[in-house]
């Protein structure tokens, strides 16, 4: 069979209909006043699971975090955490933990006593208190920090003691809200996947908020992609990128190009349409939308071919243009090519070689073409 | 920066001070008077503060006060307090900027006023007037300064830090002495030093609400002074400010130290970092 991307291990239970859902959102809706944070929205989330929302600023993807955690009420609708519902319950009495995007250490309180705090609450003794905790520096390589107060701390040492924190209890779930946002670049790759293997070895379900497409395709299983309060696609992060099932979520993650056209003929899993862009456009596609309707046609930059050399088959799945401006990133090169209509299509080709003869320079008429498989017919 | 000074700024410091320390030095000076003359230097000496312990009057006005400014400071703290987070917390209750508004209205209102209408209050329900009325009438008006400092403070503060208390197990009462109180503790400590240096240095309001048996140090200073100045007043005097600069300077090393030892802290982290 084949698949999209690289699928990491074989861990799949939204693939398995006989599978129990750990957490089930339930035609939730969360108004404030007169705005409307999440949409009449059904989600579900498996167990051990690392499940990531993604949306821009305002999508509601924090209100959903926050309803998990029990700080907000649904208006309606109802959220099931391992077959109970939570809706009534306060958020003290909630198997779930939560990591903040401030971290919300307590500034009076030591390394030590923040990691231990949840579990005084519980009246657990004082030496199994000590334990847990020692076992939590341990686990975030803070042990020399102990007895530190946070602002004693650099801003990756905070992170750190928030997740210690927030996992000391060994919560039945783990919320992450933009967990790695206030750390730099560097660290925030190198933390990206300490957190995969941290959420591997405790076997916990994590659910992390982000707005950083880059993050939620690096750690997640499956990413919900939400817009307006709603979610457009519950999907992989081989299938988000590779079969976007909108414009909006082709256009969210990552870069791409959509050519415009009107389907002319379908049959045997495959779609051909007349582009608008001077091409015949033939492609494979799960999706076969009757004949005469418009729609996009999403290509990855880094799935588009450019040659001087006319292919076999020019006007099918190829067209000429101009190149338009070149971007040189080191690991790959990026052109623009300006079609005749003015359209400007990218295409990206990795630099695997060193040296090359003749390089495209600007201004050069290029052809620029695509396989059949190489990009998604969208939906709408 | 330019640090030198100009004739121009000498000039407006000198007389800035003096405006404001020149008559309080006076007054410290004449303690220490040998004659009963307030405006007349006749020698040094200490001999009215030797005479200030032995006025029993002077001793007692001295000690209400401090029971009432303790008391009145700290009801004070405790309602005040509650105000500010009642205020901070609950932005959309019915009647709120009404609260707000009268929770502020004794910062403006004239201590005349203040005083007069606690006075008649207390007449209407036959409260016998004495130390319960003048503290009461402290709590009254000192609380909404505790409200404004602690106000202040809690909207700078960081509801993720109170919420994640509650994420961790904690229920709202012990997520509030457990951690907001410990963090807005400076905050609400000034407020208690406010208040309590309100209530210490009153004289309208205490003149209004007191009775028979419980009259306050002002009070009593502002009627000995109706009958001539003594060295003796000036002694008393001395002695309260040398205290309240004692204070002051504390709080203020401390401040000044603890900010000290937080910036060490800071860059000894990122250098760590």
């Amino acid at each position: 069979m084949k698949s999209l991307g690289n699928t990491r291990r074989s861990f799949a239970p939204w693939t398995d209909p006989d599978a129990t859902p750990f957490i089930t959102f339930r035609n939730v809706t969360k108004t404030f006043g007169d705005f409307t944070a999440v949409d009449n929205l059904t989600l579900d989330i498996y167990h051990r699971e690392f499940f990531a929302l993604l949306g821009a600023s305002g999508c509601g993807k924090s209100t959903l975090l926050r309803m998990l955690a029990g700080f907000e009420k649904p208006t309606s609708g109802e959220i099931i955490l391992d077959g109970q519902n939570i809706a009534g319950i306060p958020p003290y009495r909630r198997p779930v933990n939560m990591m903040f995007q401030s971290y919300a250490l307590f500034p009076h309180m030591t390394v030590e006593s923040n990691i231990g705090f949840g579990l005084r609450q519980d009246g657990m003794p004082k030496s199994q208190i000590a334990e847990r905790v020692a076992q939590m520096l341990k686990l975030v390589k803070l042990e020399q920090f102990a007895k530190r107060k946070p602002h004693q701390l650099s801003g990756g040492q905070r992170q750190r003691v928030a997740l210690a924190r927030s996992l000391a209890k060994r919560p039945k779930v783990l919320l992450l809200d933009e967990p790695l946002g206030a750390l730099d670049k560097k660290l925030r790759e190198e933390t990206q996947f300490e957190l995969m293997d941290l959420q591997q070895e405790l076997g916990l379900t994590f659910v992390v908020v982000t707005h950083d497409q880059e993050e939620a395709m690096t750690m997640a299983d499956r990413i919900a992609v939400m817009s307006h309060g709603e979610v457009i696609q519950v999907a992989t992060p081989a299938e988000i990128y590779e079969a976007p099932n909108s414009r909006f979520v082709a256009d969210f993650i990552g870069d791409v190009n959509i050519l415009e056209g009107k389907v002319t003929a379908s049959g045997n899993g495959r779609v051909e349409l007349a582009g608008a862009d001077g091409l015949t456009i033939r492609a494979a596609s799960g999706e076969i939308p009757a004949n005469g309707v418009s729609t996009g046609f999403a290509i990855r930059p880094e799935k588009l071919r450019v040659d001087r050399a006319a292919p076999a088959d020019p006007g099918v799945n190829a067209v000429e243009g101009e190149v338009w401006d070149i971007g040189y990133l080191g690991d790959m090169t990026v052109f623009h090519i300006r079609l005749a209509n003015g359209k400007v299509l990218k295409a990206s080709m990795l630099n695997a070689r060193r040296e090359v003869e003749d390089p495209i320079v600007y201004d050069e008429k290029v052809w620029v073409s695509f396989d059949e498989t190489a990009g998604v017919v969208l939906r709408d | 920066m330019n640090n030198t000074w100009s004739r121009f700024n000498i000039v407006s410091v000198v007389l800035g001070f003096a405006f404001l320390y020149l008559p309080i030095l006076l007054l410290v000076i004449f303690s220490f008077n040998e004659s009963k003359l307030v405006t007349v230097w006749a020698g040094f000496s200490t001999k009215w503060y030797v005479s200030l312990f032995h006025n029993q009057g002077l001793i007692d006005a001295a000690w209400v006060t401090i029971r009432v400014a303790l008391l009145a400071a700290s009801v004070a703290t405790v309602l005040g307090t509650m105000a500010a987070l009642a205020l901070v917390r609950y932005t959309r209750f019915r009647g709120r900027l009404l609260f707000s508004g009268m929770v502020y209205a004794p910062l403006v209102m004239p201590e005349v006023i203040t005083g007069l209408s606690l006075l008649l209050l207390f007449v209407a329900i036959g409260f016998d007037r004495g130390f319960w009325t003048v503290t009461l009438a402290h709590i009254t008006f000192s609380m909404c300064f505790v409200t404004v400092v602690v106000q202040s403070r809690l909207l700078s503060f960081d509801r993720s830090i109170e919420e994640a208390a509650m994420d961790l197990g904690a229920t709202p009462v012990r997520t509030f002495f457990q951690v907001t109180l410990p963090i807005i503790a400076p905050a609400v400590l000034s407020g208690w030093m406010l208040a309590l240096t309100l209530s210490l240095d009153d004289l309208v309001i205490a003149s209004f609400t007191s009775g028979p048996g419980a009259t306050t140090l002002p009070m009593k200073i502002y009627s000995q002074v109706r009958l001539g100045v003594t060295p003796e007043i000036n002694a008393a005097c001395t002695i309260l400010i040398g205290l309240v600069a004692i204070g002051v300077l504390v709080a203020s090393i401390l401040t000044k130290r603890r900010a000290v030892q937080q910036e060490r802290d800071e860059r000894a982290a990122f250098a760590a970092g």
